[in-house]
């Protein structure tokens, strides 16, 4: 590719070689350092225990009160998802502004730095730790999705800020409007569509990080399958799955409705 | 006194070339002044130079008595509160509605909720409507900017204008979209404005002959130099015929295209 | 000058206020029971229980760990989490690829013939979608608890459940690509008798390659990140040993994890990033 100017061109070059060679060296390194257990997963004895295991699970538990029990989990699962998404789009914007540079380029590398902190550290380290600060609960797992998720659309909407010719709100700021108040009348109005197709990409992402948020005692679904899976409870396990599975699809169906709607026939403000 | 510029260049960002050389001007306030000449004379540099968007490379400017680059960020800017600048194809949001677009011309004046407000439920329909009526697109209150055409946002932009409460309007060729009759219309409704606010009016024009019959005071730019400055009824034939030599758009041409 | 806003007695109301109010009150509507239900409560951040223990807690944090013993004992919990995601992403690939050989259509031979496909041929190819489809939504970390269960503690519990959702995320996003990609090659090679392994790798492959690349050089990335989540269900890594500081609330020792894990993620960026470059 990159030397397609030159003729004849090299059939590979070199470099690319020692980069193969390098990968391969790398998965042969992780495969000898990991020691897998493959005996405990081919053995006879291992595919009778997981047949044993993967049989525990059916029928899935349909009890009325354990349905009543899934139904809440969604609620709280959704509820996370919906206002840790909600609560990052405001403050996405908010970052986005200094991080684009409107508010001098010292400012626009300190936040671009915090962004990138925020977005490395998964929505799963961030709950762990601001469980200290919130307790168990979905609170906690609502606030570590609004937390990493801040940091993917801060940076992702600072991009598109950067990107977007500045004329309109120059033009504006010219005859004295504040900078601020010039944003939401030139900048705003035509990236918004762009940033709400950001924001609900990243709700499809987030449902399925709520989902196991519950995991480390965040609330949500996770949680139920957490419980029920150290109790051997298999059953229950499998309802809590299939939930999980049936309401991921439902969201990503809503996301790409509004998506569409949101292309199709952008509104006016 | 509007502005005083005395020995004002402006060089271009990228090449060595002046878009603005050794320019002085008084303009009173209330005046009514048309710029003409070809195009690249420096016509839109002056008037942002004018409005405070670009710094002047050398020179002195001073606008309703102070001189802006010496002010700090804060002072100068509520100057440029008093004065409007109209681009001649103003950068609208294609999905903003029109009563939003022209109600922007009151952000100076908007402290910031009222400004937010203002999205959410239009703060003063009525006075956006009446701008509009004025030019013959009232009709388009509440559309899409994306679905008036060129002139028509040409139009919008000016409506800004008259929301606003500056004191000085430097409109950069407003008729550039217009066919023959609104042009007429247009002119006389940004005249007849600046004339009931005692405002100060500074209008780049390409047609020469509207220029002629509505400025009282005309000043022709060529190449980044003031040619002439003059009272109407001295410009002669031969000052125009100097001013556009061996020009691409000599009014002559232009004349017989129209503006498309 | 009038003391009501303008706005109230407008001669031109906005035909767009009704629906607007209509939006917000049932976003108010949707939005209530949400913060019920997601126990919406920051007035909790700052009871004072609470902060203290943030405070005591985040106070620990400087200076993080910095021991001779711990960072050796970082490196190698470092090393771990990269060795799972690659090895994962090894297996998963293995796992797309023949997936990937089904759920093509463009590469299927019967279609070329008939210009339809076989029944046996349709059947095959919606299963493996499907099976791509389940293998992709069951989150990993889910995976990962499983095989806790099936093959106890440990980084094969975390390589496996890699391996079973990327090979449906690859599978699928490689058919894609595959797909999308100019068909030509592919279809002239199966037309004049070459199979399904030749017309994709002469075929598809050299038109598609450089995006297959970028794609999976991506999931790499996010493998890595996985596999530090799945350290929280045990399957080793600087999760495992995050989850455990965590439990003693050892501050300085999270705090250089957190440090390693945003270098870590920096670097995979730029690994990635080069080879995209020099690959793609």
């Amino acid at each position: 590719m990159n030397s397609s100017r030159r003729s004849p061109p090299p059939a590979v070059e070199f470099a690319t070689i020692a980069l193969l060679a390098g990968l391969l060296a790398l998965v042969c390194a992780s495969f000898f350092s990991l020691t897998i257990r493959w005996g405990e997963l081919f053995g006879a004895d291992a595919r009778r225990s997981a047949l044993e295991f993967l049989s525990g699970f059916a029928p899935p538990e349909l009890a009325g009160s354990f349905l009543a029990g899934i139904a809440k989990g969604i609620l709280e699962t959704l509820s996370m998802s919906a206002l840790g998404t909600g609560i990052a789009f405001l403050l996405g914007i908010a970052l986005a502004l200094p991080a684009s540079g409107r508010f001098g380029a010292a400012a626009r590398l300190g936040i671009r730095l915090v962004l990138n902190i925020l977005r490395s550290i998964p929505e799963l380290v961030w709950a762990v730790i601001l469980l200290i600060a919130a307790g168990l609960g979905p609170f906690a797992g609502t606030l570590a999705l609004a937390v990493h998720t801040t940091g993917v659309l801060g940076r992702l909407f600072a991009d598109a800020l950067e990107n977007l010719p500045t004329d309109a709100e120059d033009t504006l700021r010219i005859n004295g409007a504040k900078p601020l108040a010039a944003f939401f009348y030139a900048a705003l109005p035509q990236i918004l569509p762009q940033l709400m197709s950001y924001t609900l990409y990243r709700w499809e992402n987030n449902i399925r990080a709520a989902a196991i948020l519950g995991v480390v005692g965040a609330g949500g679904l996770g949680q139920m399958l957490k419980y029920h899976l150290s109790l051997f409870q298999m059953q229950q396990a499998a309802s809590v799955i299939i939930a999980m599975l049936l309401m991921i699809t439902l969201v990503d169906g809503i996301s790409f409705w509004l998506r569409r709607r949101l292309t199709a026939n952008p509104s006016a403000w | 006194m509007s502005f005083v510029l005395r020995g004002i260049s402006v060089r271009h960002a990228a090449g060595s070339r002046q878009a603005l050389v050794d320019v002085s001007l008084s303009i009173e306030q209330g005046e009514q002044i048309a710029l003409i000449g070809p195009s690249g004379a420096g016509k839109t540099t002056l008037l942002h130079t004018l409005a405070c968007a670009r710094r002047a490379d050398s020179g002195e400017l001073s606008v309703f008595g102070a001189e802006p680059w010496s002010l700090n960020h804060a002072r100068r800017h509520a100057l440029r509160a008093r004065l409007f600048l109209a681009p001649q194809t103003p950068p609208l949001p294609p999905r903003q509605r029109v009563v939003t677009a022209v109600l922007a011309g009151r952000l100076p004046q908007w402290g910031f909720w009222r400004s937010i407000a203002s999205l959410v439920r239009p703060r003063d329909a009525d006075a956006a409507y009446d701008a509009l009526a004025r030019f013959n697109l009232k009709d388009k209150l509440y559309d899409r900017v994306d679905r008036l055409s060129g002139g028509e946002r040409q139009r919008c932009g000016m409506a800004r204008l008259l929301v606003s409460n500056a004191d000085a309007f430097l409109v950069d060729e407003p008729l550039s979209a217009l066919d023959p009759a609104l042009s007429l219309q247009t002119l006389n409704t940004l005249q007849q404005e600046a004339t009931d606010r005692n405002a100060t009016l500074v209008c780049s024009l390409h047609q020469v002959e509207l220029a002629l019959g509505h400025f009282p005071r005309i000043v022709g730019l060529r190449e980044g130099r003031i040619v002439f400055d003059a009272a109407r009824e001295d410009v002669t034939e031969a000052m125009i015929a100097a001013l556009y030599r061996n020009a691409a758009d000599s009014p002559l041409f232009i004349g017989k295209s129209a503006d498309t | 000058m009038n003391k009501m806003p303008a706005a109230v007695f407008s001669r031109h109301p906005d035909p767009a206020w009704r629906g607007r109010v209509t939006a917000m009150v049932i976003a108010t509507a949707l939005l209530w029971p949400m913060l019920v239900a997601g126990e919406f409560k920051p007035w909790i951040l700052f009871d004072a229980k609470s902060l203290a223990a943030t405070g005591r807690f985040l106070a620990a944090f400087f200076p993080p760990a910095h021991s001779g013993e711990f960072l050796w004992l970082m490196l190698a919990a470092t090393w771990q989490t990269v060795a799972i995601a690659t090895a994962g992403l090894t297996l998963a690939l293995l796992g797309a690829i023949p997936l990937t050989l089904l759920a093509t259509a463009s590469l299927s031979v019967s279609q070329l013939e008939s210009g339809r496909m076989r029944l046996a041929g349709a059947v095959v190819r919606q299963t493996a979608r499907w099976l791509l489809v389940l293998l992709r939504s069951v989150p990993e970390l889910v995976w990962a608890l499983l095989f806790v269960r099936i093959v106890g503690l440990g980084p094969t519990a975390g390589v496996l459940a890699i391996a079973l959702t990327y090979s449906g995320m690859l599978g699928k996003v490689y058919a894609e690509i595959l797909e999308s990609s100019e068909s030509h090659a592919t279809e002239s090679l199966l037309r004049n008798g070459g199979g399904r392994l030749a017309a994709l790798f002469y075929g598809a492959w050299p038109a598609a390659a450089s995006e297959l690349v970028s794609y999976t050089t991506f999931r790499w990335e996010c493998a890595i990140r996985g596999s530090v989540i799945m350290g929280f269900v045990g399957a080793g890594g600087l999760g495992q040993r995050m989850d455990e500081s965590m439990k003693m609330m050892a501050g300085d020792e999270v705090s250089t994890m957190l440090i390693i894990f945003v270098l870590l993620v920096a670097c995979a960026d730029l690994v990635s990033t080069f080879l995209r470059r020099r690959l793609g």
